[in-house]
C-alpha cells in the first residue's frame, strides 16, 4: 500500500486536470461527483497506508523522480511515510472526502460549480504534497500551492468586492510569511548542505551545531508557520477569509492549510529541541494567540467569523502543545480539531444555507426545531470544541494544558485555561443564538428548512468523528495509540517524555472540565436567564467592548504603520519610475527631436546651395591635403 | 615638339574651374547640367595626359576615361530625365525657383 502512495495526491491531481478542462462544456454537475469520487478514493488509499504504518513500516521513503541534481546537492520528489505523515494523509483526506460530498450540496446552485470544484481538487493535491513531502524544498512548493488554492477559494465570489480584497489580504499575509520559510530553507541549506528531512535530522544529531544559525532558522521557519496557520502578528487574514464560501472555510481555513504551519513545527522538531529558546517562542505565541483570539470570539455576531477566530485560538493551543515539548498532543489536537471544527463550519454553513444566505446570528435563534440534524451535530461539536468529557476535544486539549503543566509553564497553563472557559462561553453563546430561544427574525425563521441529505449525511460522519475520535486514540490519556504511533516521531525529536502521575492527570483533567463547565454556566446565565443581561454588560464594559468588537484595532494598526508605509513606497516608486526612468526616455527622445529640428534647415532645397557646399567641401579637402603635403615637406 | 605635361595640368585646371563656376553661378538647370560635363572632361584631359606620360607599361588612365564617359552619359540622362520631368510639374528651368525639397 505504501508503494501507491503517490496515488493518493494523483487521483485529486486528475480531478482538478478533467474538471479544470472539461468541467465547464461537458461536465456540469458531474465535477462535483468526480472531484469527490477521486479524494474518497484518496482516503482509501491513506487509510491503507495509515493501517501499514500502524502495523510497524514506520518510516519509507517513496521516490518518484529526481527534481534537482546540481553537484552533490540533489532534491528528490520522494514523499515520507511516518507516523506524523500519515497521520496527516489521514485527516487531509477523510476531512477533505466529507466536506467535499458536503459541497455538492451546498453549491448545487452557484454558477461557478465546476471551478469550485477544480479549485478545491488542486487546494487537496498540493496539501497532500505539503504533508508528503520528504524534504523542504518540495513542502514549500505544497505549501505556496495551498496559499494559492486559498487565495483562489476566499475569492471565489469575485463579483463582490470583499471576497476579493479579502482574498488578496491572505495572499499578501501569507507570503510576508513565506518569506521566513524561504529564510528559513535557504539557512538550512547553508548550514546543512541539504533540504532532506532525514539527511537534516541525522547531520543534526551527529554534529554539533552553532546556537546562532539554528535559531535563526526555527524563527524564521515559525514565521511562515505564523503566516500559514494565523498565528499573531499575521493572523488577521483568516477572519476575512470567511468571504469564501463555508465549505472553503471549513476544509482550508480550519481543518488542514491552517494546520501546516504546525505540521511545519512538528515536523522540524528535532531543530526546534536543538535551537534553545525558539521553543519558548513558540509556546508563547502559541498561547497569547490563543487567548487573544478568544477573546474577540467573544463579541463577533457573524457565525463564521465566531469560528475563524475560535480557530485561530485553536490553533494557538497546538502552537502552545509544540512549544512545551508535546509534539503527540498538537497534531492530536490538530486531528480532533480538523473534525469538531470542520463540522462547526459546516454546520454553520447548512444554517446559512438554510437562512439563504444569512449570516448575522442575532437574526436567528430558535432553529433547533427547524434543523434538527444540524442542531444536534453541532451541539456535539460545540460540546468538543469546549472539552466536555468524552468529546474528542476534551482528551487532545486536556493533553496539551496537562504537558504545559507538567513542563512548569504556570502561567502559560493559566492562559490556556482562561481560554478554555472563553471557548466554552462563545461557544455556548454562538449555538444559544443561533438554535434556542425565540425567533428574531420571523421572515427568515418561517423560511427556514434543514439542509438536504447530501449536506446532514456528512455532518453526522464528522459528528461522530467529533464524539468518539478523542476516546478511541487518545485514551488512557499520555499514552493512548496516538503517543505510541507518534513515539518514534517524539523520539526522533529528543523531547523527554514527561508523562505526569495518574493523580496530576486527574486534578487537570478535573480543572479543565470545570473551566469548560463554567464558561457554559456564564453562557447559560447570560442568555437564557440574562443574568447579567448581555446589553446591560455591554452598555457597562463600553470601552473594553469597542475595543473587542474592533477587534482589538490591529487592523487599523497594520492599515497605519505598514499598509500605509507600503502605498507611500509604492507612490515614491511610482514618481522615480514616471519622473526619473520615463523622464529620462522622454527627454532623450525631445532632446532628438529638437536636434532633428535644428539640421532640416540645412536642407534648403535649392540645387546652387548643395552644389556651393560640394565645393566648399572640395577646397577644404585640397587645403587640408596642401597641408598636410607642406608639413611632410617641411619635415 | 611636345606639348609638356605642365600645359595639360593648366587647360585641365582652368577647364575644370570654368565648369565648377558655371555650376555655382548660372541658373539654368540646363546650362548646370553641361558645366558638370565640362568638369568631366577636364578630369579626362588630367587623367590622359598623365597616362600618356606615366603609363608605359599599361593604359590605366586611359581605361579610367571610359569609365567616365560611361558615367557622364548616364548622369546626363538621369539629370535630363529630372529636368523633364521637373518641367512638366512647373515650367521652369531656373533651379532657385525649385525649392519645393525644403526641409
Amino acid at each position: 500500500m505504501i508503494s501507491l502512495v503517490w496515488l493518493i495526491p494523483a487521483l485529486p491531481l486528475t480531478a482538478f486536470l478533467v474538471n479544470g478542462l472539461f468541467g465547464r462544456r461537458w461536465l456540469g454537475q458531474l465535477t462535483g461527483v468526480i472531484a469527490s469520487a477521486a479524494v474518497g478514493v484518496s482516503a482509501l488509499l491513506a487509510i491503507g497506508v495509515f493501517l501499514e504504518v500502524v502495523g510497524g513500516r514506520t518510516q519509507t521513503v517513496v521516490s518518484l523522480y529526481r527534481w534537482i541534481a546540481v553537484g552533490d546537492f540533489s532534491i528528490n520528489v520522494s514523499a515520507l511515510v511516518d507516523p506524523l505523515s500519515s497521520t496527516m494523509l489521514l485527516v487531509v483526506t477523510v476531512v477533505s472526502f466529507l466536506i467535499f460530498v458536503y459541497a455538492n450540496g451546498y453549491m448545487a446552485h452557484d454558477a461557478g460549480f465546476y471551478r469550485f470544484f477544480t479549485w478545491l481538487s488542486l487546494f487537496v493535491f498540493a496539501m497532500l504534497i505539503l504533508v508528503m513531502a520528504d524534504n523542504y524544498l518540495l513542502m514549500f512548493v505544497g505549501w505556496e500551492g495551498v496559499g494559492l488554492c486559498s487565495y483562489l477559494l476566499i475569492g471565489f465570489w469575485f463579483e463582490r468586492p470583499e471576497p476579493y480584497y479579502a482574498a488578496k489580504k491572505a495572499f499578501i499575509m501569507n507570503r510576508i510569511g513565506d518569506w521566513g520559510y524561504t529564510i528559513g530553507i535557504i539557512t538550512i541549506f547553508l548550514v546543512f548542505g541539504s533540504m532532506n528531512f532525514l539527511d537534516v535530522f541525522t547531520r543534526l544529531a551527529t554534529s554539533s551545531m552553532a546556537q546562532g544559525p539554528l535559531t535563526l532558522i526555527c524563527l524564521a521557519l515559525f514565521f511562515g508557520a505564523t503566516g500559514k496557520s494565523a498565528q499573531l502578528p499575521l493572523y488577521s487574514w483568516l477572519p476575512d477569509a470567511m468571504e469564501g464560501p463555508t465549505p472553503v472555510s471549513a476544509l482550508i481555513h480550519a481543518a488542514t492549510m491552517v494546520t501546516s504551519g504546525v505540521y511545519l513545527v512538528a515536523r522540524s522538531m528535532p531543530l526546534f529541541e536543538a535551537a534553545g529558546p525558539s521553543l519558548q517562542v513558540v509556546g508563547i505565541v502559541g498561547a497569547i494567540t490563543a487567548i487573544f483570539a478568544a477573546t474577540i470570539a467573544l463579541v463577533q455576531f457573524d457565525i463564521k467569523r465566531v469560528m475563524a477566530y475560535s480557530t485561530v485560538s485553536q490553533l494557538g493551543y497546538m502552537f502552545l502543545a509544540l512549544g512545551v515539548g508535546a509534539p503527540a498532543a498538537a497534531i492530536f489536537h490538530l486531528a480532533t480539531h480538523a473534525f469538531f471544527k470542520a463540522l462547526l463550519f459546516l454546520g454553520s454553513g447548512s444554517v446559512i444555507h438554510g437562512l439563504g444566505g444569512e449570516q448575522d446570528m442575532r437574526k436567528m435563534g430558535g432553529l433547533r426545531r427547524k434543523m434538527p440534524v444540524t442542531f444536534w451535530t453541532m451541539l456535539i461539536a460545540g460540546g468538543a470544541l469546549a472539552a466536555l468529557p468524552p468529546l474528542a476535544g476534551f482528551w487532545s486539549k486536556d493533553e496539551i494544558l496537562g504537558a504545559t503543566f507538567t513542563e512548569g509553564q504556570l502561567v502559560l497553563y493559566a492562559i490556556g485555561i482562561v481560554t478554555a472557559i472563553l471557548t466554552a462561553f462563545y461557544v455556548t453563546r454562538a449555538l444559544w443564538m443561533t438554535f434556542y430561544g425565540e425567533p428574531r427574525d420571523h421572515h427568515l425563521y418561517d423560511h427556514a428548512h434543514e439542509s438536504p441529505r447530501v449536506m446532514t449525511l456528512p455532518l453526522v460522519a464528522l459528528a461522530a468523528g467529533s464524539a468518539v475520535l478523542g476516546i478511541v486514540i487518545g485514551f488512557p490519556p499520555e499514552g493512548g495509540f496516538i503517543h505510541r504511533f507518534l513515539a518514534p516521531v517524539v523520539e526522533a525529536a529528543g523531547v523527554a517524555d514527561r508523562a505526569p502521575e495518574l493523580a496530576t492527570i486527574v486534578v487537570l483533567a478535573f480543572v479543565s472540565v470545570l473551566a469548560g463547565l463554567i464558561g457554559i454556566a456564564v453562557g447559560v446565565s447570560m442568555y437564557v436567564r440574562h443574568r447579567p443581561d448581555p446589553a446591560a454588560l455591554t452598555r457597562a464594559a463600553g470601552p473594553v467592548y469597542r475595543v473587542l468588537v474592533n477587534k482589538y484595532y490591529v487592523d487599523e494598526l497594520y492599515d497605519h504603520r505598514f499598509v500605509e508605509a507600503a502605498r507611500a513606497f509604492a507612490g515614491a516608486a511610482w514618481a522615480f519610475d514616471i519622473h526619473i526612468i520615463d523622464g529620462l526616455a522622454n527627454r532623450l527622445g525631445w532632446a532628438l527631436a529638437r536636434g532633428g529640428q535644428g539640421l532640416r534647415r540645412a536642407q534648403t532645397g535649392v540645387v546652387g546651395n548643395y552644389a556651393l557646399t560640394i565645393v566648399a567641401g572640395l577646397l577644404l579637402i585640397l587645403v587640408a591635403y596642401g597641408g598636410y603635403a607642406a608639413g611632410i615637406l617641411g619635415r | 615638339m611636345t606639348v609638356p605635361l605642365g600645359a595639360y595640368v593648366v587647360v585641365s585646371a582652368a577647364l575644370f574651374f570654368i565648369g565648377c563656376a558655371g555650376v555655382l553661378v548660372r541658373r539654368n538647370a540646363v546650362v548646370i547640367l553641361m558645366c558638370v560635363e565640362l568638369m568631366l572632361n577636364a578630369a579626362n584631359l588630367a587623367l590622359v595626359a598623365f597616362s600618356r606620360k606615366y603609363g608605359s607599361i599599361d593604359e590605366r588612365g586611359s581605361v579610367f576615361v571610359i569609365f567616365v564617359f560611361v558615367v557622364a552619359a548616364a548622369e546626363v540622362a538621369v539629370g535630363l530625365g529630372i529636368i523633364l520631368s521637373a518641367y512638366r510639374n512647373r515650367p521652369v528651368v531656373d533651379v532657385d525657383e525649385i525649392h519645393q525639397m525644403r526641409g
